[in-house]
């Protein structure tokens, strides 16, 4: 199942070579299966669970609906680029301290939601961080503890910045 | 008591964090769909199209000639048992003349790439001759329907006869209850990765899975091998909720392996994930209560039959449990009540969370609303003269020895505040039907309902579900072992703040979940705080046991005066103090421990007997606002007060009952495998609607902390109870907004508005 074709990703700032992949390959198939970022999950391949959201030139997006060929000129961002040295980011420690974890097959793409969100609007309502993360499916939580981490990366970065 | 400043540690009753946390957020946790090896192929399934037919043709030849297809496997294919089940070993591993459910498993392939396995699998030809399906309760109890499994069409019938079946209440109430079926909608689809030994003797299966153990044993029959040389190792694991408890692609991926000869991964889709594991068991109850003017029960009639689909599953067990939880957490000695579960071709039912409770809590509490407003009474008044106290026996004679805090649960939960009035200002996300235009909010209207259950904890009738676990201590550092299924729920934390509270140590290793260890029984039946807590707590305490001999004999010391505080040993009738660390250094102490809970007794045929272990209560108080001219549903509070026993771990526990909430909601108001004549219609994400952010209530909890003397570490199994009362409460409200007499669930809109 492969052809000669060949083409570049820019995935988390690095150029990545795409070899020998039959076109019809997923974009979170290629981070997944090509380029082993195992971090997107694939969850229900519609575009309905946010299992696989990344970033695609800054808009979070669901990599199983994105054609991998057709990302080519993109900056592509995955989890993987959320804390590149390895330090969890505010968002990540957030989720682990506020219980927003449980079996974690949704948190990567969670993650990814929080980060875009907080991005845009540094101070959303409740109801505003609702309608932004209805993409991203928990079945665990119930969400309460990941509105719970929303709110204290939110109070932390404002503390920060006040005291800047 | 220790007057000692204690800095915080994470022991027993703090919210310890995950271990697997981070790894988790940064997308660096092994779930078993990340495993990938050298030289792999992939599997995947070939699934009949159709409820009910007869196999006439099998034609694998054009699949053969499709380039990267490794191997094709059908039923003759299989080296041992040709069927599996956890109770009744009645589903074929390949059908072989006749397939029972749409997405019956017909034949494997392994292939160089998914994309190669999906047209190997468009060009296998089967012919089938299509035949009628058996597709309804009623048909399926006919004796006169032909059995269409040589085991019969019914899985069992049970009976609860209790008291005096003739007694006749002052005030009678009768209604018809409906579930639909749900599905467990993890978001870790099935997968698997096997490695085959060289020369096929053995295969590694690494696995997301419930029960390592019972896995191995139904795949090493399937396969004609000794159990030894069927390894498992537990793949991180995306949610359970009851789905993994069966053997999905487990033996097929073993079989791939074995055949080729290479490692083979296989990994579900969502689509076919609807197809490969068992779902919650749809079902109809009748009942009808006799009650006194002054509000007690005194007889329970009625039917109760669930559809347990194509193979038996856990269906007999699942029965057993609703049956035995009909009268709910209510006071009752008088009963007569039939319940059966059945064969059919719709898809194969079992475990989910609630496990059979959560079919008969719809109900119960419907019937409890009934009765309130026969006797003139409110929802809450109802349920508090008929509360279950410690000490009261069910309607199958057994006593309720465990802490039974209902009457508590009740009152604490009616004491929540109610949420503020809706927000109707315009472009208001509260509206039920969000930030559109949808809803007119003049068409809202609010409602109240109430939901209490009763939940029994561990497996019953009989079934000895051991857990192991072993500990090492060496230089001040705790290793801890066991086969525990981790799922999501926190066992893995759990585990940690046992082996640091027992031996005052601060560092836990845990080892690698696997087949190397007895078995740890399933992670399901809100068991394993119990069970596998009670085993490592077992371990803990006899390494500490050996450390405190050790520490005695070197200061000729009685060991039972040596006590741990905090990370030190300390003499609790003289001076000596020895850091752990400094105690446990240069020595490894090792111990096993097997927890077993009490002996539980089968049903007899009057439904009577001591057959389950322990129980949890909950109560839960739904508010929604409902457009009541579109039939869409908000629902905007949960208040919730539930029987914990001892609280181990705040936030995993404040998790668990969010999460629960959740689910029951998703039963309440969107949650339906649609099936028609046997046809799964809404086989996706897209169709089978899960609740959202948008979707999640409020939901304001509260423990009850009551200490259970029964319980290794006072704590009650958490996990059900949340999911079960919460879906009539919600549907109560609904009832209460709308006026409607709605007995069905999930409630949809034309339930609401339509006429």
């Amino acid at each position: 199942m492969t052809t000669n074709e060949m083409y570049s990703l820019t995935v988390n700032g690095e150029h990545r070579d795409v070899r020998d992949s039959w076109i019809g390959e997923s974009l979170l198939y290629v981070l997944r299966e090509r380029l082993g970022l195992m971090g997107s999950k694939g969850a229900c391949e519609q575009g309905e669970c946010g299992s696989c959201t990344v970033l695609l030139d800054g808009e979070a997006i669901c990599s199983c609906l994105v054609l991998s060929a057709s990302a080519v000129d993109c900056d592509i961002r995955t989890i993987e680029g959320m804390s590149p040295l390895g330090t969890p980011s505010d968002v990540q420690q957030a989720f682990v301290e506020e219980g927003a974890v449980q079996c974690g097959f949704c948190t990567p793409g969670l993650v990814v939601a929080v980060h875009h969100l907080l991005e845009h609007n540094p101070d959303p309502a409740p109801l505003e961080v609702k309608e932004a993360l209805s993409g991203n499916i928990c079945r665990c939580t119930g969400y309460g503890r990941i509105f719970a981490a929303v709110e204290k990366v939110v109070e932390v970065r404002k503390a920060n910045g006040a005291g800047r | 008591m220790s007057t000692k400043t204690t800095t915080q540690r994470d022991v027993l009753g703090t919210s310890a964090l995950r271990p697997d946390g981070i790894a988790k957020t940064q997308g660096d946790f092994a779930f078993s769909s990340d495993y990938t090896a050298e030289n792999m192929l992939w599997g995947a399934t070939l699934r009949s199209p159709h409820p009910y037919a007869r196999i006439v043709s099998i034609d694998l030849s054009e699949a053969w000639k499709i380039n990267g297809v490794e191997t094709i496997l059908l039923a003759s294919d299989v080296p041992g048992k040709l069927t599996y089940g956890l109770i009744s070993s009645d589903q074929p591993v390949f059908a072989t003349d006749v397939v029972r459910y749409q997405g019956e498993p017909v034949a494997a392939v392994a292939a160089d790439h998914p994309e190669t396995c999906r047209r190997a699998l468009a060009a296998i030809r089967v012919v089938y001759e299509v035949m009628s399906p058996l597709s309804t309760i009623e048909q399926a109890l006919d004796p006169s329907t032909p059995p269409i499994h040589p085991e019969g069409n019914v899985f069992r019938h049970q009976r609860i006869k209790s008291g005096n079946p003739d007694i006749v209440g002052d005030v009678v109430v009768e209604g018809t209850y409906e579930i639909g079926m749900q599905d467990q909608a993890f978001l870790g689809l099935e997968s698997a990765l096997a490695y085959p030994d060289p020369g096929g003797e053995g295969v590694e299966l690494v696995v997301a899975t419930q029960w390592l153990h019972e896995d191995q044993k139904q795949i090493a029959d399937c396969l004609g091998l000794p159990r030894e040389k069927v390894r498992l190792t537990l793949g991180g694991v995306g949610g359970a909720f009851g789905a993994r408890e069966d053997i999905s692609l487990q033996v097929h991926t073993c079989l791939l392996a074995l055949r080729t000869g290479r490692p083979v991964k296989m990994q579900y889709s969502r689509e076919e994930s609807f197809f490969g594991h068992v779902h919650r068991h749809p079902g109809v109850i009748h009942l009808r209560h006799h009650a006194t003017r002054d509000g007690r029960i005194v007889k329970i009639e009625g039917t109760m039959k669930l559809d347990g689909g194509a193979y038996a599953s856990t269906s007999s067990a699942v029965l057993t449990n609703g049956v035995t939880h009909l009268q709910g957490p209510y006071k009752c000695e008088n009963a007569l009540i039939d319940s059966w579960v059945v064969r059919s071709n719709n898809p194969p039912c079992g475990a989910m969370r609630g496990f059979g409770v959560v079919q008969a809590c719809f109900a119960h509490e419907g019937q409890m609303d009934k009765l309130a407003s026969a006797l003139g009474l409110s929802p809450v008044e109802i349920r508090l003269i008929n509360a279950m106290e410690t000490g009261d026996k069910l309607l199958t004679g057994q006593p309720v020895d465990s802490v039974a805090p209902v009457a508590r649960c009740i009152r604490e939960t009616d004491a929540i505040p109610l949420p503020p009035p809706l927000d109707v200002t315009p472009g208001s996300l509260a509206l039920p039907g969000g930030s559109g235009r949808t809803t007119d909010p003049g068409h809202v209207k609010r409602g109240v309902g109430w939901g209490v259950s009763i939940k029994n904890l561990m497996y019953s009738d009989g079934f000895d579900d051991t857990a192991e676990a072993r500990c090492t201590l060496s230089n001040g550092v705790a290793t801890v072992k066991f086969a525990t299924a981790e799922v999501g729920q926190g066992f893995v934390i759990l585990a940690q703040q046992i082996a640091r509270s027992v031996l005052g140590v601060d560092t836990v290793v845990l080892d690698t979940i696997d087949t190397k260890i007895g078995s740890a029984g399933s992670t399901s039946a809100s068991r394993q705080t119990w069970m596998s807590g009670g085993a490592v707590d077992g371990a803990c305490r006899r390494v500490r046991e050996r450390l405190f001999e050790h520490i005695a004999h070197q200061h000729g010391l009685d060991p039972h005066q040596l006590d741990i505080e905090d990370t030190d040993i300390v003499d609790t009738m003289g001076p000596l103090r020895v850091p752990v660390a400094q105690a446990s250094a240069g020595l490894t102490i090792e111990e096993t421990f097997l927890h077993r809970h009490r002996a539980t007794e089968e049903l007899d045929e009057n439904g009577q007997g001591n057959c389950h272990v322990a129980f949890a209560f909950v109560a839960h108080r739904a508010v929604v606002d409902v457009d009541t001219e579109l039939g869409l549903v908000k629902v905007v509070q949960v208040a919730t007060a539930q029987d914990v026993g001892r609280v181990l771990n705040p936030l995993a526990l404040l998790g668990q009952l969010e999460g629960g909430i959740a689910q029951g909601l998703g039963l309440a108001v969107m949650e339906e495998i649609v099936v028609d004549n046997g046809i799964v219609r809404n086989p996706s994400f897209t169709d089978y609607l899960l609740p959202t952010a948008l979707d999640a209530p409020d939901v304001v909890a509260i423990p009850i902390e009551e200490y259970e003397p029964l319980s290794p570490l006072g704590a009650k199994g958490v996990g059900e109870p949340p999911c079960i009362s919460v879906t009539p409460a919600i549907v109560a409200a609904i009832r209460d907004a709308t006026g409607r007499d709605l007995s069905r669930t999930p409630v949809r809109p034309q339930d609401i508005c339509g006429v």
